[in-house]
C-alpha cells in the first residue's frame, strides 16, 4: 500500500481528522481548553508523544510478537510522555502545572493508541511519522479553536489579553464543564453541517 | 478515618467532582457505552471493580516499590501496566466464571485498559496523598460516580434516539449538548461542603 505523504498528512488534518471523524482523545479536548493557551500546551505534548511513539512503533513492528502487541505499544507510549511530563515541568512548570493529570493521562489518549495500531504497525517509519505529525496537528487545530472560543467567551480574553474593552460581560459558564461540552458539540456539528454542503455540491455537479 | 470523613469522600467523589462530568476523565466510554441502558449497567459495574482493584494494587506498587526506590518518576508506566495487567485478569476470571457476562460485555472489557478514569484515579490517589483505605474508598467511590453518570445518560440518550434533530447535530454532537445539560445539573452539587 503506497500513499502519498501528501494525503496521509491532509488525511490526518481534515480527511480523517481523529477528533472531528474519528471522535478519538475527547477527554482532553474537554478538560484542558479552559483557555488558548493550556491548549496549545497539550496540543504540543500530544503532537510529539503521537509522532514519536508513531516512529518507534513502526520500527519495531517486525519484531513485536502479535499477542502482545496493544501491551508493547503502551509501554512505548508511556516511555515517550513520562520524556515529554518531566520536561515540561522542568522547563514550563506554569504550564504544566495547570495541564496537572493530563499529561501522564496522555498515556490512555485513545487517539495515539488507535495509529498506532491502524497506522504505525502497518507502515514504514516516514509514512508514520508524517501520519502522526498530520494527526497531531488536526488534533492540535480542533483543541486550539475549542480553546479560543472557550476563553473568548468565558473569559473575555485571548491568551491574557482583554480584547473586548470591558463592554463585554463574560460568561462564565463556557469555562465550567458544562461548557466544554456545549462548545465541542457545537464545534463537531458545524464541521459535519460543512462536510454535508460540500457533499451536496459535488453530488449537484454530477 | 471517621465516619464524617468516609461519608464526605464518598459524597465528593460520586456527585461533588463526578468522574466524568466534572473533572473528564472516562468520556469515550461515557459516549460509546450509554446507547442502551443494559450495556451502560454491565460497563459502570466493570470500571468500578476495575477502579478499585487499581486504586489497591498502584498504592501497594507505589509504597511498596517506587518510594523506598525513589523511583516516583515511573509511576506512569508501572501504573499502566498494572492495570493493563488487572483487566487481562478480569477478563479470564469472568470467562471462567460467567460466560454470558463475558460475551455481553464483549468489546468494551479490554478498552477497560486505556479508560483514562482508572489511570486517572490511581494518579489522583497519589497526588492527594491518601493512605490505602482512603485510595480504595476513592477508587471504589469514584467508580460509583462514573456508574450513577452512564447510566443517567443511557436513559437519556434512548430517549433521544427518537428525537428528530437537524441533521449536522445527529450523533454525537446533540449526545455531547445533553452531557452538557447533565453537567449543569451536576454543577448544583459543587456548593455543597461536608465536614
Amino acid at each position: 500500500m503506497k500513499q502519498s505523504y501528501k494525503k496521509i498528512f491532509m488525511d490526518g488534518l481534515l480527511h480523517q481528522n481523529p477528533v472531528l471523524v474519528q471522535l478519538l482523545g475527547v477527554c482532553s479536548i474537554l478538560a484542558v481548553t479552559t483557555s488558548l493557551e493550556n491548549a496549545l500546551g497539550m496540543s504540543l505534548a500530544v503532537t510529539i508523544v503521537l509522532t514519536l511513539s508513531n516512529m518507534v512503533i513502526s520500527l519495531l513492528r517486525k519484531i513485536i510478537p502479535n499477542e502482545v502487541r496493544i501491551v508493547s505499544y503502551i509501554v512505548v507510549i508511556a516511555g515517550f510522555v513520562t520524556v515529554v511530563d518531566l520536561l515540561m515541568q522542568a522547563f514550563l512548570p506554569a504550564l504544566a502545572n495547570s495541564l496537572g493529570i493530563f499529561i501522564p493521562l496522555i498515556v490512555v489518549n485513545c487517539i495515539i493508541l488507535a495509529r498506532a495500531e491502524a497506522f504505525a504497525s502497518k507502515n514504514g517509519i516516514l509514512a508514520s511519522a508524517v501520519d502522526g505529525l498530520g494527526m497531531g496537528l488536526g488534533y492540535s487545530f480542533v483543541i486550539a479553536f475549542v480553546g479560543l472560543v472557550r476563553e473568548i467567551l468565558g473569559n473575555g480574553t485571548i491568551l491574557g489579553f482583554e480584547i473586548f474593552g470591558g463592554f463585554y460581560q463574560p460568561c462564565s459558564m463556557f469555562i465550567m464543564p458544562a461548557g466544554a461540552f456545549i462548545v465541542l458539540g457545537c464545534t463537531i456539528a458545524l464541521y459535519q453541517a460543512i462536510h454535508l454542503r460540500m457533499e451536496a455540491g459535488k453530488e449537484g455537479k454530477k | 478515618m471517621t465516619l464524617t470523613s468516609i461519608f464526605a469522600l464518598s459524597v465528593g467523589a460520586v456527585l461533588v467532582n463526578n468522574f466524568v462530568l466534572v473533572k473528564f476523565l472516562g468520556i469515550c466510554p461515557f459516549m460509546g457505552t450509554s446507547k442502551r441502558t443494559d450495556t451502560a449497567v454491565s460497563m459502570g459495574v466493570a470500571v468500578t471493580f476495575v477502579m478499585t482493584a487499581a486504586s489497591m494494587l498502584t498504592w501497594f506498587f507505589n509504597d511498596l516499590f517506587l518510594i523506598p526506590f525513589d523511583l516516583e518518576y515511573l509511576q506512569t508506566i508501572v501504573f499502566i501496566l498494572v492495570i493493563a495487567s488487572l483487566v487481562q485478569l478480569v477478563e479470564m476470571v469472568l470467562r471462567k466464571l460467567s460466560p454470558p457476562l463475558y460475551s455481553a460485555l464483549g468489546i468494551y472489557l479490554p478498552l477497560i485498559t486505556t479508560n483514562c478514569a482508572v489511570l486517572g484515579v490511581a494518579l489522583l490517589n497519589i497526588q492527594e496523598g491518601y493512605n490505602f483505605l482512603e485510595s480504595t474508598l476513592n477508587g471504589f467511590m469514584s467508580g460509583i460516580g462514573f456508574l450513577l453518570a452512564l447510566v443517567l445518560f443511557s436513559g437519556v440518550r434512548e430517549r433521544m434516539a427518537f428525537a428528530d434533530c437537524p441533521k449536522p447535530f445527529r450523533g454525537l454532537p446533540i449526545a455531547l449538548i445533553a452531557a452538557s445539560l447533565l453537567a449543569m445539573a451536576f454543577m448544583g452539587f459543587s456548593g455543597l461542603k461536608i465536614g
